[in-house]
């Protein structure tokens, strides 16, 4: 598990380096395999600790169970966790029948935004990974947002070796992206090898036949066909599969996701 | 679920399930030489594409009424398959063989060449691509540079698009030689020079009939060739120090271990600031029992066995090996930024952790990547130039020469807000102070320390030991504004002590018959470094010295090294160019004004704190 630990590293050397330089710093966490593993990992790289806020943005339209376990863990872990939510939107009767693309950049790319404006911070720690999205496999460890939190991917900064983008104009934040480097199969290595507590009831088959890979929003997730049971029949399972791991995320078809990010989109 | 399909007739091994280790490798070259290309066909041809990712682009590219390519797999942003070129670097995943690679295709077009920097500087090997038909072009050469300077030692070239010279030998061995003799000027000796097709599928994932002379690896296979850097653990250790955290009752230095291994109970040197104490334990977060041991590559947590106050910025090793000290440096190094490097202008330089203001003495010498001639001398470096330069840094840096230790060997530069800039350093340049620094860290080396170290000493005092040197001409009142100081200061019930320069001559100077500028300061800082270890704060008048201020005030700061010196320049008018000092006062009238303006300093830099008697709240203890 060398290549575990070697990931573990570098992911530990970017979130010190985050929460050295930057004054007002955030993570996202949605509850997922994903940014549960990034939670684990600032708790690795603080010892214990979470020394900033976790925020989370609620679409409303998430799964009951997910919300649950982020109540439960935030109370064992002590986690300063943030809410937020497009209200307007909401009130306004924003879903998914109104347009995939249209009710994420509502509800989660606008819902974003307003938490961080609200809360002025300067950096943000997301979850992303390079083998989930083609548009996510060009992003930068420090990737900068600009006034309106749009993503200039023409321009991007350039980042030499373990130096990275840490000044930035007023106004603008950063995005930080720990687990750019990390496979969808590495973070259910990392689960196991370090025992993290997960959505198991989600994650896992429960008997149906079918179990959740990515996780979202209740009507725009869906779980795909596989009897993997445990984290080691995940892993195998992954190890085989060639369908995509966001396959069941219906806002990603066609260019979905790559004016979803250009906008602010996680 | 579905199984991998084997590949058919394959000399590979077929993709092992388990994978052991990882490894990163950027694929370079000219814009249009095929890397893309030769990218989307090793994914395809290993069977290593996720279902449906073929037929997607190819309804994508019918669509729009153009022909599919395999480039296109990876070229994420419509403007880059609109265009047909690479914008950015991609990362992909591909396993094989027991290695998870991160391959990263990086732009070949001039336009991007920072982000192929970024690509290149994250791999520890290269696959560089040149166009059969075209042969070595500019950036074929440039991204050869990059790649010797960015530290990827290990390269394969890919002699692509050999189906457009009807894959003959002689055209071959042509590229192969004028590529070769370039890469041995830059000390590169490729690991093998690959007759392909990636359009074709030509030699790219096993040997094909198209070209049966030649007997060497395909590309796939000559990935396994590609070792591990795994040397980093047997050189001699470096910690540039992170950050320093306390959370709880411990108080945890951590960083990256860049080089060599640490174990409980080492004795370590800090640089550059000469401090020493052992490591009493690694910290580290659900790992049972707790670590004893760390090695290169790891991100550690240590506590001391004793309170010294050490930042971020500083290099941890082994008394027998330590880094570099100098303010002055060497280096080779690369531009990206949109304004050209120029003499005489603030950039940031950063080097592992630390950061300090600096800037370029002299531009040596631009290098033409394309022929590696030397251009003649310039005063500035345009974007994507390759120069030889000194810097001068503020305050003195520890460093490593790059050929000893990558890491903390390189750095960049800051333009305002970005990242402008790497180089390498190749030399360290002696600058007037190396005599004083090295008779520092002797000194500081063979100290005799009592049982009450600097941090109880704060604690009692209610202050850190610091030094106030008042430069600027006669008469303007700088003595009459050092015993405010030092008076206030009393008064406060801090410890403050005005020390006349003067006040040594009939002394400890009494000796010195001729004079000697530099051992009359010499000895002043040795008193001042003596008096600061007593926990004092030490206010003194330069006059005296009868020396430039500057080469005082560096004399000074090096001799008392970490012990901060505050600089406060007094001026008859703002006439001129002023000295770079914490404060400068013009002609001042209110000295009430200026006492406070100074204590406002010392708080801030938190070298005041709460007067002794309130409790001691202390910035560096954290």
């Amino acid at each position: 598990m060398n290549h575990i630990r070697q990931l573990e590293d570098q992911s530990v050397y970017i979130l010190r380096e985050a929460y050295k330089n930057f004054d007002n710093l955030a993570m996202l966490w949605s509850m997922g395999k994903d940014s549960t593993v990034l939670l684990w990992l600032a708790r690795k790289a603080f010892f214990g600790h979470v020394p900033f806020p976790l925020l989370h943005v609620d679409t409303s339209y998430k799964i009951p169970e997910m919300i649950e376990y982020r109540d439960r863990l935030a109370r064992e872990w002590r986690l300063n966790l943030i809410v937020g939510q497009n209200k307007k939107a909401l009130a306004e009767g924003m879903n998914h029948t109104k347009g995939r693309v249209e009710c994420c950049t509502a509800l989660k790319t606008q819902g974003l935004k307003q938490l961080l404006e609200e809360k002025g911070y300067t950096g943000v720690i997301l979850g992303v990974r390079s083998d989930e999205d083609s548009t996510r496999a060009k992003e930068r460890y420090f990737s900068p947002r600009d006034k309106n939190n749009e993503w200039d991917f023409r321009d991007q900064p350039p980042e030499l070796w373990d130096q990275y983008k840490l000044s930035f104009p007023p106004g603008t934040h950063i995005r930080i992206h720990p687990l750019l480097d990390w496979t969808e199969i590495n973070i259910w290595e990392y689960i196991k090898l370090e025992n993290i507590p997960f959505l198991d009831n989600l994650y896992l088959d429960q008997g149906t036949g079918k179990r959740y890979r990515s996780l979202g929003c209740a009507p725009c997730t869906t779980p795909i066909d596989s009897t993997s049971k445990n984290v080691d029949e995940v892993i195998i399972e992954l190890r085989n599969t060639k369908v995509a791991e966001r396959a069941g995320r219906a806002q990603d078809e066609g260019r979905g996701m790559e004016q979803l990010r250009k906008d602010g989109y996680m | 679920m579905t199984v991998t399909p084997a590949i058919g007739q394959s000399h590979n091994t077929p993709q092992d399930n388990s994978i052991r280790e990882r490894m990163n490798i950027v694929i370079v070259g000219h814009v249009d030489h095929g890397k893309s290309t030769l990218l989307g066909r090793l994914y395809a041809d290993t069977g290593t594409l996720p279902t449906g990712k073929i037929e997607k682009i190819q309804a994508i590219c019918k669509q729009q009424g153009k022909e599919f390519e395999y480039a296109f797999l990876f070229d994420a942003f419509l403007e880059e398959q609109q265009q047909g070129i690479t914008i950015d670097t991609a990362r992909t995943f591909f396993s094989w063989g027991g290695r998870q690679y991160i391959i990263i295709d990086a732009p070949g077009h001039k336009e991007f060449l920072k982000n192929m920097v970024s690509g290149a500087a994250r791999a520890e090997a290269a696959l560089l691509v040149i166009d059969a038909l075209e042969g070595v072009r500019d950036q074929s050469k440039r991204h050869g540079l990059l790649l010797s300077m960015l530290g990827v030692k290990q390269v394969t070239v890919v002699v692509n698009k050999m189906d457009l010279v009807n894959y003959r030998e002689d055209t071959f061995h042509a590229i192969e030689k004028e590529y070769r003799e370039f890469l041995t000027q830059l000390n590169v000796i490729p690991q093998y020079v690959i007759p392909a097709s990636a359009k074709q599928g030509i030699n790219i994932i096993k040997s094909s009939p198209e070209t049966p002379w030649y007997t060497g690896p395909s590309v796939l296979d000559s990935l396994a060739h590609f070792h591990l850097e795994s040397k980093r653990a047997e050189q001699t250790l470096r910690l540039p120090i992170q950050d320093v955290y306390k959370f709880d009752a411990r108080r945890i230095l951590v960083g990256r271990i860049t080089a060599g291994k640490l174990k409980i109970g080492d004795r370590l040197v800090f640089s550059p600031s000469n401090k020493t104490a052992n490591i009493e334990t690694i910290e580290a977060f659900n790992i049972d029992p707790p670590p004893t041991q760390a090695e290169a590559g790891q991100s550690v947590g240590i506590t001391l066995d004793e309170q010294i106050f050490v930042e971020r910025g500083e290099i941890a090793t082994h008394d027998n090996a330590r880094p570099l000290v100098s303010t002055r440096i060497r280096a080779n190094l690369f531009w990206l930024g949109g304004r050209p490097l120029e003499t005489r202008r603030p950039y940031v330089l950063r080097l592992a952790t630390r950061e300090v203001p600096c800037e370029v003495a002299t531009i040596h010498r631009i290098v033409d990547a394309t022929n590696l001639d030397d251009r003649q001398t310039q005063t500035t470096v345009k974007r994507n130039e390759v120069a030889d330069i000194t810097l001068r840094t503020k305050s003195p840096i520890a460093f490593d020469l790059y050929a000893q230790f990558e890491t903390t060997g390189r750095f960049v530069l800051v333009d305002e807000y970005d990242v402008a800039g790497g180089g390498i350093i190749t030399e360290l340049v002696q600058d007037d102070q190396e005599d004083f620094r090295t008779e520092a860290r002797e000194r500081d080396s063979a100290w005799v320390k009592g049982d009450v170290g600097a941090e109880d000493r704060a604690q009692h005092y209610g202050h850190r030991a610091a030094v106030v040197l008042l430069t600027g001409p006669d008469v303007t009142a700088k003595g009459f504004l050092a015993r405010k100081l030092e008076t206030v200061l009393v008064a406060e019930g801090r410890h403050a002590y005005l020390l006349a320069p003067e006040n040594l001559q009939r002394g400890l100077d009494a000796d010195l018959v001729d004079t000697k500028p530099d051992e009359i300061i010499r000895r002043f800082g040795e008193v001042v470094r003596l008096l600061t270890d007593t926990g004092s704060l030490v206010i003194s008048t330069t006059n005296a010295l009868k020396e430039p201020m500057k080469h005082i005030v560096q004399t000074v700061q090096t001799l008392v090294n970490p012990i901060p010196v505050i600089t406060i320049h007094m001026a008859k008018d703002l006439q001129g160019p002023q000295p770079d000092t914490d404060l400068i006062f013009a002609g001042p009238e209110n000295f009430d004004d200026c006492t406070h303006q100074i204590i406002d300093l010392l708080k801030s830099r938190g070298i005041l704190t709460e007067p002794p008697r309130g409790r001691a709240d202390f910035q560096y203890s954290i």
